[in-house]
């Protein structure tokens, strides 16, 4: 158990910071949450000066045209952005985290050598095309049909919880080609000018349009754009999710931190704490949760940088983080009291309250036990696959 | 950076769960329930010469290990139940404060001075009490007497702990101050209390787990429905994190460099970042080890609430640690005061 960072992390830390420091003022900005042409622009406009730094993909392998750096490493640069304020990786998620590894581990040369460089410099956007209205948790159940006629497949169904498709190059589609459950199930990329592809906003809790729903007519598929075999896209398709190196929600906690240091001053500036005694302990329980969730990062992280896998850690580091979170975004709000019922920033009598993203990360918050996994799910996996309890099933 | 648990500190545990199983048996233990004395003398010099309480101490009076590995080592005192005033003993032994601590041949506990009631564990047994001071962490020193020049004293007839017996006090003797002030040595002693929490919340993870397995009930095993699965998942987030926690706040304690780096990081100094790191291992170590025996029990059923399975050992011990180096209370209120104030 070592917690030092070697000589070449601590140089790799030192050498972002100072390009951070020197980048980030030129950057400007985050465009409004709901305008997706701009949030496209701006996101990729930090991806390409990613890429010309050097730091495009620090999570690919070099044979993927990526820095190749060690999970260490993609902790450090996780943590150096968040701290610094740098934009978050936004509508480039899908491509650099979920379909460009897909490709570098399954893809053929000439996909990778069409695919991987875009999404690496910064020019095409990817969406994914994974759940549907009747698959959710269940996702090998997927309906979504593909019927190949000649060179193409015609696909025809539904999918959803589809984040920026509106602005999206390229889908990453799964879509059933044969009978068996996970055995009849492909891994397809769909250009999203094709015809036959509706767009339908869906409008969140929050009243924004993070996510959409997708209508596929008929839309013609090369049989050339599918990754791996035919009824072998559900082993692809893991391929990628254990890609995953213990990193996944850093950006999440240390934002949560900051929050909940902010709410912090806060209860400090509206005098709550002389009143209640309550508030602070309140506080002190997240502050130990929080700091026992990144040092089980760092265990994570360790892990697979010694094994490849994360360990028995994503789940449980999903469980408690998003619960705190929550936790977190409750107290919140009651300390707010009425200033949590605006959305607005509002104005005490000491200056700003700084309601305003505290309720931005209530309304945040509620998701966080739900997407990538639902709790109750995670909970499954982590009694069968790490206790050992029977499966019901 | 390689937080992983070494190699060689799981030798360490692996060393200590195979002499506690051949010489302090779950049997042998409990034998002693409700007596007075909860450990036998020889089996407390046997955990001397195992070297249990000089682990931090230089060669060749110890084994030159740090913290985090004397904290494997108490997760499994932990996880096995050890009577004894194991915490205090360590401490009274790598500061060599009583004879005879180092090599099991002296027993030391810890007392809170924040009384009345002032309660003593293992009283008779004890050769010395290390007295805590009263306004917890970051109190300028603690202060220790000899348990000869202890007032008179009551047996509590019925202890929480059968394993872990009580006397109570009818005054505080005035302690002389120890010479050096020590500023961590409550913090040593929360993170190895918190580290046999961490054990004892393990525990009961695991005898639910193999309970879960094997219990039918509707035809099959009672592990197959999800309403107890959730519950063994939970069980483990809970030891996992604190575990995470417990470890870090070791690391730190051996490293002054980096716990100075994360501190300047952190825009604080390293006795409050060391601080922080201590109390909320010891606040979620505390919370793991009670939450977990209960949900144990509640996964057993009737049986669960019987003298005879032994979850309610774990949950008794993990209430009587709860409320030494700091209880809930304490700790998340010093958690949110440690926050750096808003900017001006």
């Amino acid at each position: 158990m070592d917690l030092r960072y070697t000589a070449p992390e601590q140089a790799f830390r030192d050498e972002l910071r100072t390009w951070l420091a020197a980048t980030l003022p030129g950057v400007g900005t985050p465009p409004p949450h709901d305008d997706w042409p701009l949030r496209r622009e701006y996101d990729l406009r930090w991806q390409q000066l990613l890429f010309e730094a050097g730091y495009a993909g620090v999570d690919w392998p070099a044979e993927g045209g990526g820095r190749g750096s060690s999970p260490v490493e993609q902790l450090i640069f996780k943590e150096e952005c968040e701290r610094a304020g740098a934009p978050y990786v936004g509508v480039n998620f899908v491509g650099l985290l979920h379909a460009g590894p897909t490709i570098i581990a399954e893809g053929t040369a000439a996909q990778k050598e069409r695919y991987l460089p875009a999404i690496l410099r910064g020019e095409e956007v990817w969406c994914q095309g994974f759940s549907e209205p009747d698959a959710g948790s269940d996702l090998a159940s997927l309906r979504t049909k593909a019927v190949r006629h000649g060179d193409d497949y015609v696909v025809t169904g539904s999918k959803i919880w589809t984040s920026h498709a509106e602005v999206a190059d390229f889908c990453e589609l799964l879509v059933r080609t044969g009978e068996e459950r996970n055995r009849g199930i492909s891994w397809l990329i769909m250009p999203m000018d094709s015809p036959g592809i509706e767009i339908q906003p869906l409008r969140t809790i929050e009243g924004t349009t993070e996510f959409a729903q997708l209508f596929l007519n008929d839309v013609r598929i090369p049989v050339a754009n599918r990754v791996g075999d035919e009824n072998d896209g559900w082993r692809v398709t893991m391929v990628t999710l254990s890609f995953e190196r213990g990193t996944a929600f850093v950006g999440e906690l240390l934002e949560c931190m900051r929050l909940l240091g902010e709410l912090h001053h806060i209860g400090t500036r509206l005098d709550l704490f002389e009143r209640d005694g309550s508030w602070l302990k309140r506080i002190g329980r997240l502050v130990a949760a929080f700091d026992a969730l990144w040092a089980l990062t760092k265990r994570n992280v360790s892990e697979a940088a010694q094994t490849g896998v994360p360990g028995i850690g994503g789940s449980v580091f999903k469980l408690s983080f998003s619960e705190h979170a929550q936790t977190l975004a409750d107290l919140a709000m009651e300390m707010l009291d009425t200033a949590g019922l605006s959305a607005d920033p509002l104005a005490g009598l000491n200056g700003p309250i700084g309601n305003a993203e505290q309720v931005h990360n209530w309304y945040k918050s509620i998701n966080l036990t739900i997407a990538a996994g639902t709790s109750q799910v995670q909970r499954n996996i982590v009694a069968e696959r790490i206790l050992g309890l029977p499966k019901a099933r | 950076m390689d937080f992983r648990v070494s190699e060689g500190q799981r030798e360490l545990a692996e060393g200590i769960r195979t002499m506690l199983a051949g010489r302090l048996p779950l049997e042998r233990i409990r034998a002693r329930e409700g007596d007075e004395r909860a450990i036998d003398a020889d089996d407390w010099a046997a955990l001397g010469d195992t070297g249990v309480f000089t682990l931090t101490l230089p060669e060749p009076a110890g084994a030159g290990l740090g913290l985090a590995d004397a904290a494997v080592v108490f997760e499994e005192l932990g996880r096995a139940l050890v009577p004894g005033p194991l915490v205090g003993t360590f401490l009274a032994a790598t500061r060599d404060l009583v004879p005879g601590a180092a090599e099991g041949r002296a027993m030391v506990a810890v007392c809170g001075s924040g009384g009345p009631p002032w309660l003593v564990e293992h009283l008779t047994s004890l050769d010395a009490a290390i007295l805590l001071p009263a306004g917890g962490m970051g109190g300028d020193h603690s202060l220790m007497t000899t348990i000869s020049e202890a007032p008179t004293a009551q047996r509590i007839a019925i202890p929480l702990d059968p394993l872990t017996p009580l006397w109570q006090l009818s005054q505080l003797p005035a302690p002389p101050n120890l010479d050096d002030p020590d500023q961590e040595l409550f913090g040593d002693g929360a993170i190895l209390t918190a580290a046999l929490q961490v054990g004892h919340a393990a525990e009961t993870l695991d005898l639910a787990v193999a309970y879960a397995k094997e219990r039918e009930q509707f035809g099959k095993p009672i592990g197959s429905f999800q309403a107890i699965k959730h519950m063994c998942a939970d069980m483990l987030v809970r030891a996992e994190v604190a575990r995470a926690a417990v470890h870090a706040a070791a690391c730190l304690a051996d490293a002054p460099d980096v716990l100075a780096a994360e501190a300047a990081a952190a825009g604080t100094t390293p006795f409050v970042w060391q601080q922080r790191a201590v109390a909320g291992a010891k606040l979620l170590a505390d919370e793991a080890a009670i939450t977990n025996a209960r949900v144990a029990i509640q996964v057993h059923g009737g049986m669960g609430y019987t003298w005879e399975v032994p979850l309610h050992l774990h949950l008794k011990r993990s209430r009587v640690l709860a409320t030494t180096f700091g209880t809930s209370s304490y700790l998340s209120t010093l958690l949110g005061t440690l926050l750096p104030p808003p900017p001006t």
